[in-house]
C-alpha cells in the first residue's frame, strides 16, 4: 500500500471527509439563508419607498394638474442615484422621466413588475433591471416609478462570492486538517506496530510508547504494555519451568539410569537384581509424582481447574485434612490440632484439599521445633512442647482463611517470597526428601480461585494461610486481574 | 518382564475374563501376558470398533479401556455399550490424569479411571474388586472375615468375644477392606473411597491409619487378619487359605 493509499485509509481522515461535507452544507445553507433574506428585505424597502412616492405624486397631480406633476418628475429625476420616472400621456408618448427605454408593454399593464430598462442620460448600451410600480393616474395618465435593482443584484454578488471563499477555505483547511491528524495517527499506530513486530521477532521486552496526553491511543498502549508485562512474566516463569523440569527431573533421571546400567554392568546374584529394579520403580514412582504435581500448578495457574467449583464448608475441608493426617503427625511424635468455624465457599474442593493437605505435608516435615538452640518463647507454644500443628479455618471480612501454623524454625522474611517457587527447597530442608513442588501448587491454588498463599511468622514458626475470596463471582473476577505468577505472595 | 510372574500378586478368581482395548502394542502385549500370567484370561481390542464388538458379546466380566483410540474412542465406546444395556464393569486409562478428566470417564459410564503411568499391581487390584463375579449384591448387612464381624447397620465391630471400638473412620476403613475381603485393595483406592481424595499424598499417610487399625483388630490376636501386600496394597482374609 502506497503512504498516500495508507494515508486516505485511516480512519481519522474518513472523518475529517464526512465532517468537510457537513461543514460545507452548514456554511453554503447558512449564506443562502442570507442571501435570500436580505433579498426581500432590499425588495419591500424598495416597495414601501415606490409606493410612498406614487401616493405623494398621485396627490401632487391631483393638486396641480399635469404641470405640477411634470415639473416635479423633471426635478426628482434629476437628483443623482434616483429613481426611475416616467410619466405617459393617454397616447402612450413619454412626457416626462429619466427613463430611455423600457421592456414593451411595461406601461400597458399597472401595478408590479420587473423589467428591463434604459436611463436617458446614459450612454452605456448595457440593459439594466429595475422593479418598477405602474400607476393610471385620472384622465388616462400613467405614472412609472421604479427602482434599480443592481444593489440588488450586487449583493447577490457579494454572498456568492463569500460561498465560493467559504468552501474552498472549509475544503482546504479541512483537508489540510484531515492529512494533519491522519498522519498524526499513523505516525503513532506505526510506531505501535514497529513495537509489536519486534516483539513479536522475539524481543518480549518492548515496550509502547505512551505519550503524555493520556488520549486513547495512549490509554490503548498502556493497556497493551499491561498485557505485555503479564505476557512477558508468563513466559519468564514457563522458561523459569522448563529450566527447573530440566534440572529435577533429569537429575533422578540420571539417577535411574546409572542405576539400570550398574545393575546390567555388575553380574550380581539375582537379590542384587530385584534390588535395583525394586529402586528403579521407587524412583520413577517419584519422578510420576513430580510430574503429576506439575501438570496439576499448570492446570490450576492456567485456570482450567475453574470448571469444577462447588459450594461447601471450607470447615468441613479443614476437619477432614485433620483427621487424615493426624494420626501421621501423632507418629512422627507431632500433635495435629484443628479449630474451625464453619464458613462457606466457593472453589475447587479436591484442589484445596490437596493445598491444604500439602501445608500440613510440609508442617510435619519442616515444622519441627529446633533443638534447644533457641528457647521457645512461652506465649505461643503454651501448653506444648512446640510440637504442635494447628489447622484453622475461618473468616475474615470476604475471605475465607485456611492457615496451617507450626512452631519449627519457620522461614526468614527474606526467603518467603522465594519459597513458593517451583521446586525450591530452601536450604535447610534439602535433605528431606520431596518435590518441592507442596508451596508451589498450594500458592497456585490460592490463585486460581482468586486469593493468594501467605506466609507468616508464628513466632517461632511459620504460619502458612491460603487467602480465598468467598464470593464466586468475585473470585473469578479477581482471578482475571491478579497475575497468578506464583510468586506473588504477600 | 519378572521371570516367574508376579509372585506376590495370585489371581483371587480364576475364571475372570478380561477384555483390554487398547492401541499401543507394546503396553497391550504388556497387560494381556501380566494378566495371563496371574492367571486370568485375557482378549485384546486394538481399536474402538473392534473393542466395541467384542465388549458386545458379554462375555467379560471386566474391560480395561485405553480412553484414546483410533476408530472410536474410550468414551464414546463405553457410551455406546450401556446404552445397549450392557453393564460389564469397565476401567478406563487415560494419560489425562485430572480430577475432571476422571468425573468425565466416570460420567461418560467407565466404573474406575486409572491415570498413565500405573503399576500393574494397582491395575490388578482395580479390576479385581470391579469384576463383577464380585460385585453381585454384596450390600450385606454383616461382613465376616473369621472370626471379625463388623454389622454396617449399628456399627458394631467384634472379634470373637471382643467388642472393638472404632472411630468412624476406622470403621469405613475397616468396611471397605471387609468389603473387598480376600482382595488386595491398594493406597490410592483407599484414599479414593474412604476419604474420597483423589489426590496423591507425598507422605505415607494411609499407612499410618492401617496401622492403627491393625493394632485394633490384629493386636492380641493369634491369627492376623489384615495383610499388607508388598508392592500392591493391603488385604484383609482369614489368614490360612
Amino acid at each position: 500500500m502506497t503512504a498516500f493509499g495508507k494515508l486516505i485509509r485511516t480512519t481519522a481522515f474518513r472523518l475529517t471527509l464526512v465532517y468537510l461535507f457537513l461543514f460545507a452544507l452548514f456554511a453554503a445553507s447558512l449564506l443562502g439563508y442570507f442571501a435570500w433574506n436580505t433579498r426581500r428585505l432590499i425588495t419591500e424597502q424598495i416597495t414601501t419607498t415606490v409606493n410612498a412616492e406614487t401616493g405623494e405624486i398621485s396627490e401632487i397631480f391631483g393638486r396641480r394638474g399635469l404641470r405640477g406633476l411634470i415639473s416635479t418628475i423633471e426635478n426628482r429625476a434629476l437628483r443623482p442615484g434616483a429613481n426611475l420616472y416616467l410619466v405617459t400621456a393617454p397616447t402612450g408618448q413619454a412626457l416626462a422621466g429619466n427613463v430611455g427605454s423600457l421592456a414593451p408593454g411595461v406601461m400597458a399593464t399597472t401595478g408590479w413588475s420587473e423589467t428591463a430598462y434604459r436611463r436617458l442620460d446614459e450612454q452605456d448600451t448595457a440593459d439594466h433591471r429595475a422593479l418598477v410600480r405602474v400607476t393610471e393616474l385620472s384622465s388616462g395618465f400613467r405614472l412609472l416609478i421604479g427602482r434599480d435593482l443592481e444593489e440588488r443584484r450586487r449583493l447577490f454578488g457579494i454572498v456568492a462570492k463569500a460561498a465560493q471563499w467559504s468552501i474552498l477555505i472549509v475544503v482546504v483547511l479541512g483537508l489540510g486538517g484531515g492529512v494533519f491528524l491522519a498522519r498524526r495517527v499513523l505516525r503513532r499506530i506505526d510506531a505501535m506496530t514497529g513495537t509489536t513486530q519486534r516483539i513479536m521477532a522475539g524481543d518480549l521486552s518492548g515496550r509502547l510508547p505512551v505519550g503524555r496526553s493520556g488520549d486513547e491511543l495512549d490509554r490503548l498502549a498502556e493497556n497493551l504494555n499491561a498485557m505485555l508485562e503479564r505476557i512477558e512474566a508468563l513466559m519468564m516463569g514457563l522458561k523459569e519451568v522448563s529450566d527447573n523440569i530440566a534440572h529435577d527431573l533429569k537429575t533422578p533421571l540420571t539417577r535411574l539410569r546409572n542405576r539400570a546400567e550398574e545393575a546390567l554392568a555388575k553380574s550380581g546374584s539375582e537379590a542384587e537384581y530385584r534390588n535395583a529394579l525394586e529402586r528403579t520403580i521407587e524412583e520413577s514412582d517419584g519422578l510420576i509424582r513430580t510430574f503429576n504435581a506439575l501438570l496439576m500448578i499448570a492446570r490450576a495457574e492456567s485456570g482450567q481447574a475453574r470448571g469444577n467449583m462447588d459450594n461447601f464448608d471450607a470447615a468441613e475441608v479443614a476437619n477432614g485434612i485433620h483427621e487424615l493426617y493426624e494420626p501421621l503427625a501423632e507418629d512422627d511424635g507431632m500433635t495435629l490440632r484443628v479449630k474451625t468455624v464453619s464458613t462457606r465457599l466457593r472453589g475447587n474442593r479436591e484442589l484445596i484439599s490437596q493445598a491444604l493437605a500439602n501445608l500440613v505435608e510440609n508442617a510435619i516435615k519442616y515444622g519441627k521445633p529446633v533443638p534447644a538452640a533457641q528457647p521457645l518463647s512461652a506465649g505461643a507454644v503454651a501448653g506444648t512442647d512446640g510440637r504442635e500443628i494447628l489447622i484453622e479455618a475461618r473468616r475474615d471480612g470476604d475471605q475465607v482463611l485456611l492457615s496451617v501454623t507450626d512452631h519449627g524454625p519457620g522461614i526468614p522474611e527474606a526467603d518467603r517470597r522465594h519459597a513458593v517457587e517451583r521446586f525450591v527447597r530452601l536450604e535447610a530442608s534439602r535433605t528431606q526428601p520431596g518435590s518441592g513442588l507442596g508451596l508451589s501448587l498450594a500458592s497456585a491454588v490460592a490463585t486460581l480461585h482468586g486469593g493468594e498463599l501467605r506466609l507468616g511468622d508464628a513466632h517461632p514458626g511459620l504460619t502458612a494461610t491460603l487467602a480465598i475470596p468467598a464470593m464466586a463471582g468475585a473470585s473469578e473476577r479477581l482471578a482475571a486481574q491478579t497475575p497468578d505468577v506464583p510468586q506473588k505472595v504477600a | 518382564m519378572v521371570t516367574e510372574g508376579w509372585p506376590h500378586l495370585t489371581a483371587t478368581d480364576p475364571q475372570m475374563r478380561l477384555l483390554i482395548i487398547e492401541d499401543d502394542r507394546e503396553s497391550a502385549d504388556y497387560l494381556v501376558k501380566a494378566f495371563r500370567e496371574v492367571g486370568y484370561v485375557a482378549d485384546l481390542a486394538s481399536d474402538g470398533e473392534e473393542g466395541l464388538a467384542l465388549a458386545s458379546t458379554g462375555d467379560y466380566d471386566v474391560l480395561v479401556i485405553d480412553r484414546m483410540l483410533p476408530k472410536r474412542d474410550g468414551l464414546s465406546l463405553i457410551g455406546t455399550l450401556r446404552e445397549k444395556g450392557n453393564r460389564t464393569p469397565a476401567l478406563i486409562l487415560s494419560a489425562l490424569g485430572q480430577v475432571d478428566d476422571r468425573i468425565k470417564g466416570l460420567r461418560a459410564g467407565g466404573d474406575d479411571y486409572l491415570p498413565k503411568p500405573y503399576s500393574f499391581a494397582e491395575l490388578l487390584a482395580r479390576v479385581e474388586v470391579l469384576s463383577r463375579r464380585h460385585g453381585g449384591p454384596a450390600e450385606e448387612t454383616t461382613y465376616r472375615v473369621g472370626d471379625l464381624e463388623l454389622d454396617r447397620l449399628s456399627h458394631r465391630v467384634a472379634r470373637g468375644k471382643d467388642e472393638l471400638t472404632l472411630q468412624p473412620r476406622e470403621f469405613r476403613l475397616l468396611e471397605y477392606l471387609m468389603k473387598h475381603a480376600g482382595q488386595v485393595v491398594t493406597r490410592t483406592m483407599l484414599l479414593e473411597n474412604v476419604w474420597d481424595y483423589h489426590f496423591d499424598p507425598q507422605t505415607n499417610v494411609i499407612d499410618v491409619h492401617i496401622s492403627r487399625l491393625r493394632s485394633k483388630i490384629d493386636k492380641g490376636f493369634e491369627r492376623p487378619l489384615l495383610h499388607t501386600i508388598r508392592g500392591a496394597g493391603y488385604m484383609i482374609r482369614d489368614g490360612i487359605r
